[in-house]
């Protein structure tokens, strides 16, 4: 199993050994897996291989299903984010997460934005942070002249949007993609891919999709996860995702990237 | 079965490089019969039907590219379809050399001429054997079998000089003859550059099976036809 760390640059999300169970039922099994900062990293894989669980599992999300937990160790910036004095709360802020639907809150678009900032403690005059976040998400210039309508009033792929400029809003280090654009049309599509590309300048990006195109189009590093004779998923293969899709060394990434799985 | 349309696709693409490669066989032999015919007629039929290569290649060219558009093929298929666009750029260079061989036939008309034609032969049954075995390799992906054709090229290099030797003797001896003994190094000369291409559709076809991208061959790239 390769784990492509960069030989120089420290790993921002470490797992090692990660397991994942519901109750007695593992889930995910003795992943091993090192994030580069400041890249897009794609897990893809089957229904059921557990990548989504995985990805839940990096901002401690996991924690709100019953029986849920983990085995292994994630290092977030060297601390392991389930160690007992650890509040995940804070955790979740250092990495955010948008998910495959657009979810705005039924409030204005401003608000929606500012949400994080005000449970942060922040109070006063948000309108500066606010702007920042929404240029960041590259959805200021559609918005700025109403900033006062309802989230719930733009398209699916500005809601989107709307949702990854809420959790740039309280400066993560890491944003957390599941199958953000399994809901957005084509255009919608390439528009958060190219948002993507420009916020791994200053964020670690790691998305689960279902689209192996859109891993091909718009990720640094692939993972591919499937499932194992017992259920469990497990990483079959992670590299660069230039070599993931031309040449992986695993038969069964190439029997799923060729459409041959199954 | 998953991918049953990628999968046909591809598969009506191989009958396609093969008669591709079918073509270009004939006209190289054909090209070698002419001239040993001295049988200026074929030579022009010859000639002309090079742009049916052409447009062979051209057709497949095209549907490699509606296939990557439509298909989003991965890996090993995409690496397959890369090498099929690169085979069938060689072969089209060889037809132009079998072209050129029947341009030579059409320009030497009746002139009295001694053509070294067994050597001659012998150079174009081993280029052809060898292109024969190279699209073997190609259609099973045998990149033991490719790996081996490139080293037979020694003979066809050999056989190179010995003509060209030959001929240059014959210049000596016979001044008024350069013209037209000039005309006979270009059909050699295009009969060793098939040889030499047969070597890039072996590293294709290695590609193909493990993805690295290698020379075979160091013989050096000069290219006249």
């Amino acid at each position: 199993m390769s784990t492509t760390q960069n030989q120089t640059i420290p790993s921002i999300i470490d797992a090692e050994d990660l397991s994942i169970f519901y109750g007695n039922f593992r889930a995910v099994k003795n992943v091993f897996m090192k994030i580069n900062p400041n890249k897009i990293t794609a897990i893809i894989g089957p229904s059921g291989c557990g990548k989504s669980t995985v990805l839940r599992s990096f901002n401690r999300m996991n924690d709100f299903i019953p029986n849920c937990h983990v085995t292994g160790q994630i290092t977030f910036q060297g601390h392991n984010i389930y160690a007992d004095d650890v509040d995940p709360v804070q955790v979740r802020q250092r990495i955010g997460m948008v998910f495959q639907k657009p979810n705005p809150f039924p409030k204005s678009i401003f608000d929606n934005v500012a949400w994080g900032l005000r449970i942060n403690g922040m109070k006063g005059d948000l309108s500066e942070p606010v702007e920042q976040a929404l240029r960041q998400a590259a959805l200021w210039d559609e918005v700025k002249d109403h900033l006062k309508k309802s989230g719930l009033s733009l398209s699916g792929g500005q809601q989107q949007r709307l949702c990854i400029a809420r959790a740039l809003a309280v400066k993560p280090d890491i944003i957390l993609m599941d199958e953000p654009c399994s809901a957005l049309d084509p255009i919608a599509t390439l528009k958060i891919e190219d948002l993507m590309r420009e916020l791994s300048k200053d964020y670690t990006i790691i998305i689960v999709t279902h689209n192996m195109q859109q891993a091909a189009r718009a990720s640094d590093y692939t993972a591919f996860f499937t499932m194992d004779s017992d259920r469990a998923g497990l990483m079959v293969e992670y590299g660069e995702t230039s070599h993931i899709f031309t040449n992986p060394h695993d038969k069964r990434t190439e029997d799923y990237i060729t459409g041959r799985y199954g | 079965m998953t991918r049953e349309i990628l999968t046909h696709q591809i598969k009506q693409l191989i009958d396609e490089v093969l008669l591709l490669g079918s073509m270009v066989e004939e006209a190289t032999l054909n090209s070698i019969t002419a001239l040993k015919n001295r049988d200026v007629k074929t030579a022009r039929t010859l000639y002309d039907d090079d742009i049916l290569i052409n447009d062979k290649r051209y057709a497949i060219e095209n549907a490699i590219i509606i296939t990557i558009a439509t298909q989003q093929p991965m890996a090993h298929d995409l690496r397959f379809l890369a090498a099929i666009l690169e085979i069938i750029t060689e072969l089209e260079r060889m037809g132009d050399y079998a072209k050129g061989i029947a341009k030579v036939t059409m320009r030497l008309g009746d002139t009295e001429l001694q053509v070294p034609i067994r050597e001659i032969e012998r150079m174009g049954e081993l280029g052809v054997g060898m292109l024969h075995r190279a699209l073997s390799a190609f259609v099973h992906e045998d990149a033991r079998v490719a790996s081996k054709i490139p080293a037979e090229d020694v003979a066809v290099d050999s056989l190179y000089n010995e003509i060209y030797h030959q001929l240059i003797h014959q210049m000596i001896a016979d001044p008024q003859a350069i013209e037209s003994i000039n005309l006979l190094l270009w059909v050699v000369h295009n009969l060793e550059r098939l040889a030499d291409r047969v070597t890039n559709i072996c590293e294709r076809t290695v590609f193909i099976t493990t993805g690295e991208l290698m020379e075979m061959d160091s013989s050096d790239d000069e290219d006249t036809e």
